[in-house]
């Protein structure tokens, strides 16, 4: 069985419990950080590739923390046409993913950063960002 | 008194090709540089840009008459109603005008997905665009509905009508409640989680002429991609210059009422934009050239972002309760540097208005005039300064 990509989010009450530890102490599971970030408000997202029996039950016991789990099957796409730079995404995105360069104040975005969250698809005013399955 | 220049002298070298023309960022660099005096007696003209949401805009439709006639009374353009009280086919479809059947907030936060702004883009971008009209009838009107598809082109005119635009300053929106909410200042996080702005700073067109000394009725500008003019001062023109202990904070409060005819500007420059939890609105691009007639006007458009300041406003409470007062002054390099401290705290911060592409606005018209295919126009009348004291009433009730 092929590991199953899932992407985690949780806030400032769970993100410092040792969720890893108890992944792999308690359920046996073999986990792979792809990606974490944990922004300075304490909201956190992370990328894993879980591999092992007890993978449900291990999801299960941090879903009962308060973590919200998605499978990752899709990917956020940046439509460069109809961004018109104006910022509106760079303070939202919680892993600076969508960042302003500076002096220039262009928005750029880096898909290696992006951990799916969507909240940039709901906060582009002119529906730039763009989900691609 | 130094250099006094007149605008007919100016438009001489303008159309001799020998003006100089700069855009706000690189009057900046010339007064540092050479000093205010030899930056005066140098550049004729100075430009500004901004591009941001800008709500109080619409445009007027003239959509032709119908066989057999018809006096629309009820119009609506992919869905979205346009006003149509006024004549026989003439109608406005404002840009925050959203479509009978939207769930709006119904499921909060709402998307309003397309409106009267998204209308004007397609109508600008020669989309065709589907029209309906409902009508009661008359002698000389008989005919009571119509379903049809239009363009700009097909219709006779088209002209953009925006009575408030291009805010001089504007609030930094913070939210301090424990939740998030959804503003047109955006998603705004809890517990000052962020702190969005929503000007050009230095380059913005109102900062640069905080008292109206050049900008007034009939001001040729850049708007939408094209050439429009400025009408009048904008709905809720309250001019002020903001102080704190004496110290000059720069001006807020000005706005301008614009027009222009819409079958030339570009849908690049006018953008549907949907504000999560808001509403629709529409982005508009203006730029506005500033003649540099004596050294105190060079002086002003010189501002730099240092010495403009916005005032940090809390959206959770005191902005919909009418609290007045703010959370303090910024200046608009801080807001750019990315990070501010509010009440203590840092937070991170994002403009709404995009400032490339107000760099893109001020130096296409600086290249506009410098082709000689904008001349700078002598306002018939300037709009009211901050002296003239305009002061904002409130609705009873
Ligand atoms: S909010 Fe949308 S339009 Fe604005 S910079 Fe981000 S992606 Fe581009
Ligand atoms: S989905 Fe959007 S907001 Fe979320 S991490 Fe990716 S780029 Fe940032």
């Amino acid at each position: 069985m092929s590991p199953k990509r899932i992407v985690l989010y949780f806030n400032a009450d769970t993100s410092d419990k040792p969720m890893i530890y108890r992944l792999v102490k308690d359920y046996d599971l073999i986990i792979n950080i792809v990606k974490a970030n944990v922004n300075p408000q304490k909201e956190g997202t992370m990328v894993l590739e879980v591999e092992g029996e007890q993978s449900i039950q291990g999801l299960d016991y941090l879903r009962n923390l308060g973590v919200k789990i998605e499978d990752l099957n899709k990917e956020i796409v940046h439509n460069e046409e109809k961004c018109v730079m104006c910022g509106a995404c760079t303070a939202i995105c919680p892993t600076g993913a969508l960042k302003l360069e500076r002096p220039s104040m262009e928005v750029s975005f880096n898909g290696d950063e992006c951990v799916v969250c969507e909240l940039c698809i709901k906060v582009c005013p002119m529906k730039a960002m763009e989900v691609s399955l | 008194m130094g250099v006094e220049k007149t605008y007919a002298e100016i438009n001489a070298r303008i159309k001799s090709g020998q003006a100089v023309v700069v855009t706000a960022d690189e009057l900046i660099t010339i007064v540092k540089e050479k000093g205010l005096s030899q930056a005066t007696r140098e550049v004729d003209v100075v430009t500004t840009g901004t591009f941001a949401p800008m709500c109080s805009s619409g445009a007027f439709l003239s959509l032709g008459h119908t066989t057999p006639r018809m006096k629309m009374q009820k119009v609506w353009l992919n869905g979205v109603p346009a006003y149509s009280g006024l004549a026989a086919v003439d109608a406005y479809i404002g840009a925050t005008e959203v479509p009978e059947d939207d769930p709006l907030n119904g499921n909060y936060p709402g998307e309003f997905r397309y409106g009267g702004g998204h209308v004007i883009q397609d109508l600008v971008a020669r989309k065709p665009i589907r029209m309906k009209a409902l009508a009661y009838g008359t002698d000389c009107y008989p005919r009571r509905e119509i379903d049809t598809t239009i363009t700009i082109d097909s219709i006779n005119e088209a002209t953009l009508f925006n009575p408030r635009n291009a805010y001089q300053n504007y609030n930094c929106a913070v939210n301090l409640t424990d939740r998030i909410i959804y503003t047109y200042m955006g998603m705004l996080k809890p517990r000052l989680g962020n702190a969005h702005y929503s000007t050009s700073g230095q380059l913005s067109p109102l900062l640069k002429d905080p008292n109206f000394q050049t900008i007034g009725i009939g001001t040729r500008i850049f708007l939408g991609g094209g050439i429009g003019y400025i009408a009048w001062h904008g709905t809720q023109h309250f001019p002020s210059i903001q102080s704190v202990d004496g110290k000059d904070l720069g001006p807020a409060g000005g706005t301008l009422a614009v027009i222009g005819d819409l079958k030339q500007m570009s849908p690049r420059w006018l953008v549907g934009t949907s504000y999560l939890g808001y509403g629709a609105t529409l982005s508009v691009g203006i730029g506005v050239p500033i003649p540099i007639l004596n050294e105190e006007i060079a002086r002003y458009a010189a501002a730099t972002d240092e010495e403009l300041f916005a005032p940090i406003v809390d959206y959770g409470d005191d902005y919909p309760s009418m609290k007045p007062g703010n959370l303090g002054f910024i200046s608009y390099a801080d807001l750019k540097s990315g990070e501010i401290t509010v009440n203590g705290r840092k937070t991170k911060t994002a403009p709404l208005s995009s400032l490339p592409r107000a760099r893109e606005i001020a130096s296409t018209l600086k290249n506009w005039i410098l082709e000689c295919q904008f001349l700078i126009n002598e306002p018939v009348q300037l709009l009211p300064s901050p002296t003239d004291g305009l002061k904002s009433n409130t609705l009873k009730g």
